[in-house]
């Protein structure tokens, strides 16, 4: 039997970086992934025959740094350099393109303020950029290293300037819509602005919280918060990772789900034993590290038995419900959206922030909203392969979608549910409805289930700020290591937190050879 | 009137029902025994501080018997399949080893190994148990029970009229009671007889040291049971005794008392003013072999990296008791390096007893004590000497001895 240094519990980007990492260090690392396809939520998946997409459809956040210490290029990888333009839809008005630094199709005011908007948004992004890449310091450890990070955003913050680092004091926690309400007057326009501050969380635009960090992080990727779609596809990225995770020796195998993490250990601690796979085998390592999110790591796969009890409570109120469906649409043809000559970018449904508020509101107290809002791309537009020729896929992030609805999700839900998706294409790109070959919509609660994602939530846990940084997910596991001896984590569910970065596996890596 | 603790609160013509004490299912008994109306509150119970004089009970404790309600206590049911392996977590002792119809002692700690309190666990049958501990417990226990699926917690305080019979006559009254077969109960273990129409537990378990018994049977059975009690001690010298008596009774027997000794980890505000069970001298119910129970990591660390301070047993010299007295390693007071948690006099030592939190490396040095007292209201203070005891302050064979004597 071969013998492992190291086990990963999971085969989406996180686990596969970090698995390429241990292993280009020496150890040996089997990773087990419990679907079919590599790539957790990334993974490119036929939705129908001949079509193809992921969940995760666009790339903004994932650093260079990671792409070029993976040499990634060697193992089929290119980036993009192409953009895709943010587009405000509207109804009733024009779209508004939104670039890195223009505006098209808005008033010129709008352009101008569009320009004094980014530039404060870069300069707080660049100085928080080099903590998406650090292990946070534990809370009290006075460890120099820790002190050293501490410092360092310190010096990082005070070097933008007295008047930048005030105002990013200012700003850093407001909701969304106070912020865009100071620069902005087109409706749709603070709308679209809005959405990468909210999505994939269970924040709206009136809530203040974390809304402009996540803007801050996500802007933190090489096109400034800009997204992008590989030529080859996101399929691309993940058989990269793939490749240079089989080069470096790592042993990857798939429809392999894990039932336990073994906890042994005698009377002078605990001690990380193996895992037990669901097919019943036993696969002993003294290091597991588990890129699932942390309510299924800590509480189904290590069970509470096995922890303290207010580290198992502070689990189980982790914040975790998703309000993000997956609409994917096999089109017959490429649809033709009023007022684009092509729908070649990244495009939001709204026309103006109440329709954001207004969905949360229903989704909060668990009903379907009556107009939910959508980020529509054509990912075929960009990346070959994704549906038959001359077809195209449509794939939506619709927000905001309760994974648990009152009475429950059922078929006739779903069906009404796609139904006014449907129809609110229709009034964007009129005889959108009559291009649908196939329709498949993924609520939070398929996501969980299929993804084996807790509340289906992108991060894996709310990037709330009281689940942020030394905080993510909670204290006593916030340093990638875990009270348990040998076990560690390395997903979304650790800091920074979730969006494809490779952040979190990379940082979990360097924690656990240091 | 009932034997309902919440009487007075359905009591419609008061105004002030919600905020008036419960009364404990012996209180008709006790309050005209409560001859110094010398009342405080346990848990939300009005409870005797004492009854008649402190000195006078604590006699009784040692010499005849005497009865302390233990009504207030906290007492919670778990029960299921999944019972002793939630508790075995939770508390540091390993309890697969507690077999049916047996008590032990034990302590429970947060995830820091700080002390949330300590308590007995009765194992009734295979899966259910019985915790009494002083103070409430049952956000801890739902707390403690998060992935144990299998099993019931409920709240049973009030489902029990409880009372401890303590003392070398303890067994006497029984007998008289027509409980005999008690004879053969080991310290620690428990038994049902039959009670009238009914039942009655008794387990071998106390908080004096000495020879003693608690009672349990359902609260309509409450008073007939004093009743029989009372008859059948009359002439063993039976008293009921309150708390201050429990408390020198205890202190003597070497005994710790939550917000004595130390203060529950919940309730703490300060940064590590609660205490660990290693601190606390109560190493001995901490058992890292076991599976693995809360605070165990914490502990673990602290039993490698040693202790910052520890309990100790002091003797000190001459009467003066040293209550809240502040700690030094000479009589010069050059440096402080502790304080006292309870103090007395004891008088069946006949020693100036104390437990006393000090710095572990000054352990091994001397100790003196800074003592206040009053003459004839004028304030005095000296440095005593103080001796570190090993072993409890007061022990008495008879406290385990089986069958037990009758005097």
């Amino acid at each position: 039997m071969t013998q492992h240094d190291t086990i990963i519990i999971g085969g989406g980007h996180n686990g596969l970086i970090c698995a390429t990492l241990l292993a280009r260090a020496g150890q040996r690392v089997v990773l087990l992934e419990a679907n079919r396809n590599l790539g957790g939520l990334a993974a490119t998946r036929e939705f129908f025959s001949g079509f193809n997409a992921p969940l995760a459809s666009t790339l903004y956040a994932m650093p260079e740094k990671i792409v070029a210490e993976l040499q990634l290029d060697q193992h089929g990888y290119t980036p993009s350099s192409q953009t895709l333009d943010l587009i405000a839809l509207s109804r009733n008005e024009n779209p508004i393109h939104i670039k890195a630094d223009t505006i098209g199709g808005a008033e010129v005011g709008e352009s101008t303020s569009y320009g004094d908007y980014q530039s404060m948004l870069r300069t707080f992004a660049k100085a928080l950029a080099p903590f998406w890449s650090k292990t946070m310091p534990a809370i009290s450890d006075r460890k120099l290293s820790s002190l050293a990070t501490f410092g360092h955003l310190g010096i990082k913050l005070r070097t933008m300037g007295r008047a930048d680092m005030l105002e990013f004091f200012r700003v850093a926690m407001l909701p969304m819509r106070d912020l865009v309400d100071e620069y902005f007057k087109s409706e749709s326009l603070r709308a679209a602005l809005c959405w990468d501050g909210l999505v994939g969380t269970s924040m709206a635009p009136r809530s203040p919280n974390q809304s402009v960090i996540t803007v801050l992080s996500r802007m933190a990727g090489s096109h400034g918060g800009l997204h992008t779609i590989p030529s080859q596809g996101m399929s691309s990225l993940i058989s990269a990772l793939e490749s240079a995770a089989i080069a470096a020796g790592v042993e990857i195998r798939t429809e392999t789900p894990v039932s336990k993490v073994i906890v042994g250990g005698d009377e002078h601690g605990q001690q990380v034993d193996g895992v037990l796979l669901a097919n019943g085998e036993t696969i002993r390592a003294s290091r597991v590290v588990s890129s699932a999110d942390p309510k299924t790591t800590f509480l189904n796969l290590v069970g509470a038995p096995a922890l303290e009890i207010e580290f198992t409570n502070r689990i189980r109120r982790l914040r975790t419900k998703g309000y993000v469906a997956k609409l994917n649409l096999a089109l017959s043809s490429l649809p033709k959206f009023k007022g684009l000559d092509e729908p070649n970018g990244r495009m939001i449904t709204a026309d103006k922030m109440d329709d954001l508020e207004f969905a949360w509101d229903s989704a909060k107290y668990g009903e379907i909203p009556e107009t939910p809002v959508m980020e529509i791309v054509i990912p075929s537009l960009r990346a070959r392969g994704l549906a038959p020729e001359g077809k195209h896929v449509l794939s939506a992030n619709v927000m905001y979608i309760p994974g648990q609805i009152s009475g429950g999700w059922t078929a006739a839900k779903k069906q009404e549910l796609l139904s006014r998706l449907i129809a609110i294409l229709d009034l964007h790109a009129p005889g959108l409805s009559t291009l649908v070959e196939h329709a498949e919509l993924l609520t939070p609660e398929d996501i969980q289930n299929e993804f084996n994602v807790s509340g289906g939530h992108w991060h894996h846990a709310e990037p709330s700020v009281d689940q942020l940084l030394m905080m993510r997910p909670t204290y006593e596991a916030a340093q990638y290591a875990t009270p348990i001896p040998g076990l560690y984590l390395c997903g979304a569910g650790s800091h920074p937190g979730g969006d494809i970065s490779g952040n979190a596996g990379r940082n979990a890596a360097k924690a656990i050879l240091s | 009137m009932t034997n309902n603790p919440d009487r007075l609160r359905q009591n419609s013509t008061d105004p002030y029902a919600g905020e008036r004490l419960k009364l404990s299912y012996f209180h008709e008994r006790q309050a005209p025994l409560n001859l110094r109306d010398a009342w405080s509150a346990w848990n939300g119970f009005k409870f005797a501080d004492y009854y008649y004089d402190t000195d006078y009970e604590y006699f009784c404790i040692r010499n005849t018997c005497g009865t302390y309600d233990i009504c207030p206590m906290q007492k919670y049911i778990i029960d299921g399949p999944d019972a002793l392996a939630m508790l075995d977590r939770m508390v540091t002792r390993d309890l697969t080893k507690l077999g049916v119809n047996r008590v032990t002692y034990c302590g429970w700690c947060n995830d820091s190994g700080r002390l949330i309190d300590d308590g007995t666990i009765f194992r009734l049958s295979d899966e259910k148990f019985m915790l009494t501990c002083g103070s409430p417990c049952i956000a801890w226990l739902r707390k403690s029970s998060l992935g144990f699926s299998n099993l019931e917690i409920t709240e049973a305080t009030e489902d029990f009229a409880a009372l401890s019979l303590q003392g070398p006559t303890s067994f006497a009254t029984l007998k008289a009671m027509g409980l005999g077969e008690v004879e053969q109960l080991k310290p620690f273990n428990l038994i049902h007889l039959p009670f009238q129409d009914g039942e009655i537990m008794i387990s071998r378990t106390g908080f004096t040291g000495d020879l003693g018994y608690e009672l349990w049977v359902e609260p309509r059975l409450a008073l007939p049971m004093w009743d029989a009690l009372y008859e059948a001690g009359a002439n063993y010298g039976i008293q009921p005794y309150g708390e201050a008596a429990t408390n020198m009774a205890r202190l003597e027997a070497g005994f710790l008392m939550p917000y004595m000794e130390f203060n529950e980890a919940l309730k703490t505000v300060n940064f590590e003013y609660d205490q660990t069970p290693l601190e606390l001298g109560l190493g001995w119910l901490v058992d890292f072999k076991k599976p693995h129970f809360n605070g165990r990591r914490a502990l673990l660390r602290q039993k490698n990296e040693g202790l910052k301070v520890k309990l100790l047993k002091l003797d000190i010299e001459g009467n003066k008791v040293a209550e809240e007295a502040i700690l030094y390693n000479d009589e010069k007071q050059s440096r402080e390096i502790g304080y006292v948690t309870s103090a007395m006099w004891s008088p069946a030592v006949k020693a100036n007893i104390a437990f006393a939190m000090v710095d572990a490396k000054a352990a091994n040095g001397e100790i003196w004590a800074e003592i206040y007292y009053q003459r004839e209201l004028r304030q005095q203070m000296k440095m005593a000497r103080c001796t570190i005891k090993d072993k409890p302050f007061w022990v008495h064979p008879r406290a385990r001895q089986t069958p037990p004597s009758l005097t």
